[in-house]
């Protein structure tokens, strides 16, 4: 199986760069279609967040695989390859498993085992599926990788403190700000995120949130939900100064809050402090509010600093995690190799039995003279003959297909015997395993 | 006796104040529990002292300059106590230890004999004044800590690099909050401390002021923290700008405190 994954995230990569790599959900298609089209991969998925870009494929040539994901990436967005090579990663085969694994458990998010992120390979896999990029190894691949990340979420507590960005945002608004109760907030931007931020807020009992979305019938929407207030997107710059904490999500390509503006807004509001959580890529804060007095601006990678003490906690559920991955990953081998290893076993005994058969059935046209038992004894002594030579061959392969030169042995039997295989047993042999 | 339980106390604080930097280090709960434990078992045994100077001497323990500093340390720990139990902010201890254990080791280094008070300074206003004033600039020295806290935490917070002690201290609100309390709490009495100051030298030697470095020094004191206050108030001086403040303002209330208490070997110069 020739997985390749190719991408940057936030370890790899700073936002600058990740901002000018990402691939909008509305318009995934035609990047889906070019990677399959003219770059020559036979499946594709590409998965894109605030903190990372994936690029997910299936080759025959690896080697060729990388480059070509590599040269879609950086032609796409018009950026030199050479770049952007230094942010990219590369796991082929087993290791792509693994990494595709970890990151639909939130394994490999900024932070640890926050549930976002499966929502997000659930939506890119959606995309694949939905412009036809998908095929068996991918469809098999990610459901995998669902019923992993499942897995882990109810077996281990890697979820239980740290869940998202907001979350880490909620717990450095209270390290500013002490008891949230009383204080308020607005939310430039009507996104998933931004809401869930809120919602947390509430949770936190935080007294009065402000929702300012370019459509404004989105933010009516969205405050539906928990009661908090609509405004004008144009008109929050006048609410600025009666709310402590600004959370920006919106798509604007540019600063929408800058430091000028703030400044004015401190000196209204007596200096209080005002703490700015930009979600946003490219983001929406100019990040010099930060060097005015008791002003906090937090980007997106900056929220990764608030977890740091906790992964460590954490790391023991981390551990628990690894185990499951690897566990899984293995058993999910075993199965894709099974289905390799189940034909051929059973196109080995097909032709072998089909030999004897023909043979057989030569044999006894010259031996007429013999009784029906004894015609009888001969056909199970022949085929006791067949069992017995392949006895060995096929409980060495039904092993050795697990292990890491399993494809070998299987391609090698293949080739000796001249074997094809039968549809109709793989389909067979896959419904037995599922 | 009153030797070896001063010596328990500068024992017991020394080895609060490991426990509380071993605590800030490792950040154990268990650590900051053991170190509270030893810091009050040192309290109680300087609590022994103070009381057991004070009958022996027949009068507040604040005439030579190892009783101020003795005394000064008891009621810097007592009001920490006050603070630990009314805000619960258990962390304060680790800077508040090393303070109260350094008052104590230069207590100790300084000579310990009881000095008997000029007669003319007997009074009833002595206790009052010297009450009022340590405990002012008690809450003075804890406002000066908490601005120290906020300091560091802010830091961590402005530079997005959040290790070591942001995870142990408390919120910028809470300290930014707890600061104001204590100028809150200081000033008023610092007022009161100056103007029993000026009654008890109208009553012992006639007159309410006579500009004496000690005065002086107060009078600036108290018009920093006058300033310190107003800005508060008024000005929306908050977080790091007032924890400067009150940082600066407490050096030179310090050095003040020790400078004059040496060239005049206690008591304002008016123990001899």
């Amino acid at each position: 199986m020739n997985l390749i994954i190719v991408g940057l995230n936030h370890k790899t990569s700073p936002i600058e760069i990740r901002e000018k790599l990402s691939f909008p959900s509305q318009t995934i298609g035609e990047p889906l279609k070019k990677l399959t089209n003219n770059f020559g991969l036979n499946e594709g998925v590409i998965l894109s967040t605030c903190n990372r870009v994936e690029v997910l494929a299936i080759t025959n040539d690896m080697e060729k695989g990388v480059w070509q994901i590599k040269r879609f990436l950086s032609d796409f967005h018009s950026i030199p390859l050479e770049k952007l090579d230094e942010h990219l990663y590369v796991h082929l085969g087993e290791d792509a498993v693994k990494h595709l694994f970890r990151v639909g458990a939130g394994l490999d998010s900024m932070v640890m085992g926050e549930p976002q992120i499966l929502g997000q390979v659930k939506d890119s896999y959606g995309h694949a599926v939905q412009y036809n990029t998908a095929g068996v190894i991918v469809n098999k691949l990610y459901h995998k990788a669902f019923q992993v990340a499942k897995r882990i979420r109810s077996e281990t507590k890697i979820g239980e403190s740290a869940v998202s960005i907001s979350f880490a945002a909620i717990e450095l608004a209270r390290k500013i700000f002490g008891d949230l109760s009383g204080k308020s907030c607005m939310l430039i931007g009507a996104g998933e995120m931004a809401e869930l931020a809120a919602k947390h807020l509430l949770t936190n009992g935080i007294r009065e949130i402000l929702v300012a979305n370019r459509t404004y019938e989105k933010a009516v929407e969205m405050v539906k939900g928990f009661g908090g207030t609509a405004i004008m997107f144009r008109e929050f710059p006048h609410y600025l100064k009666n709310v402590d904490i600004v959370i920006a999500s919106t798509g604007a390509p540019n600063f929408i809050i800058r430091p000028d503006q703030i400044h004015e807004v401190m000196r209204e509001r007596k200096q209080k402090p005002m703490f700015f959580i930009d979600i946003s890529v490219p983001r929406n804060i100019d990040p010099l509010v930060n060097n005015i007095d008791n002003c906090y601006v937090y980007d997106v990678d900056d929220l990764q600093g608030v977890v740091v003490a906790n992964l460590q906690e954490r790391s023991k559920e981390a551990e628990a995690a690894e185990k499951i991955v690897d566990e899984e990953i293995e058993k999910f081998y075993r199965w894709i190799k099974s289905l390799d290893v189940v034909p051929t076993i059973i196109s080995l005994r097909q032709t072998c039995d089909q030999i004897r058969k023909a043979e057989v059935q030569k044999a006894l046209t010259s031996l007429n003279h013999l009784s029906e038992k004894d015609r009888k004894v001969l056909d199970a002594m022949t085929s006791a003959i067949v069992n017995k030579i392949l006895h060995h061959p096929v409980t060495h392969l039904k092993k050795e297909a697990n292990k890491v030169e399993g494809d070998l042995y299987i391609d090698t039997i293949r080739k000796l015997f001249d074997l094809t295989i039968d549809e109709e047993a793989v389909k067979k042999a896959q419904n037995n395993e599922d | 006796m009153s030797d070896i339980v001063f010596h328990i106390t500068a024992i017991a604080y020394l080895v609060a104040t490991f426990v509380y930097i071993g605590y800030l280090f490792a950040r154990k709960d268990r650590l900051l529990d053991a170190a509270q434990y030893v810091l009050m078992f040192g309290f109680a045994a300087h609590t022994i002292t103070i009381v057991t100077r004070w009958v022996a001497a027949g009068r507040t323990p604040a005439t030579s300059l190892h009783e101020s500093l003795t005394f000064f340390s008891w009621i810097v720990i007592a009001l920490y106590m006050y603070l630990l139990f009314k805000y619960r902010q258990r962390v304060l201890g680790a800077f508040v230890s090393p303070f109260a254990l350094l008052l104590i080791l230069s207590a100790s280094l300084l000579p310990q004999e009881i000095i008997p008070l000029a007669p003319v300074l007997e009074s009833y206003w002595l206790p009052v004044h010297v009450i009022l004033a340590f405990m002012g600039n008690a809450f003075f020295a804890l406002a000066f800590f908490l601005g120290i806290m906020y300091i560091i935490q802010e830091r961590y917070l402005k530079k997005r690099k959040l290790k070591g002690l942001y995870f142990i201290l408390p919120s910028l609100d809470v300290l930014d909050e707890l600061n104001y309390k204590c100028l809150q709490y200081g000033f008023p009495l610092l007022t009161i401390a100056i103007i029993t100051g000026a009654v008890w030298s109208e009553y012992a030697i006639g007159s309410y002021w006579d500009w004496k470095p000690r005065q002086i020094w107060s009078l600036i004191t108290w018009f920093l923290y006058a300033a310190l206050l107003h800005g508060r108030l008024t000005a929306g001086w908050r977080g790091k700008k007032a924890a400067i403040f009150s940082g600066v303002a407490f050096m030179i209330l310090l050095a003040s405190f020790v400078i004059i208490n040496m060239i005049s070997g206690g008591a304002h110069g008016l123990s001899q």
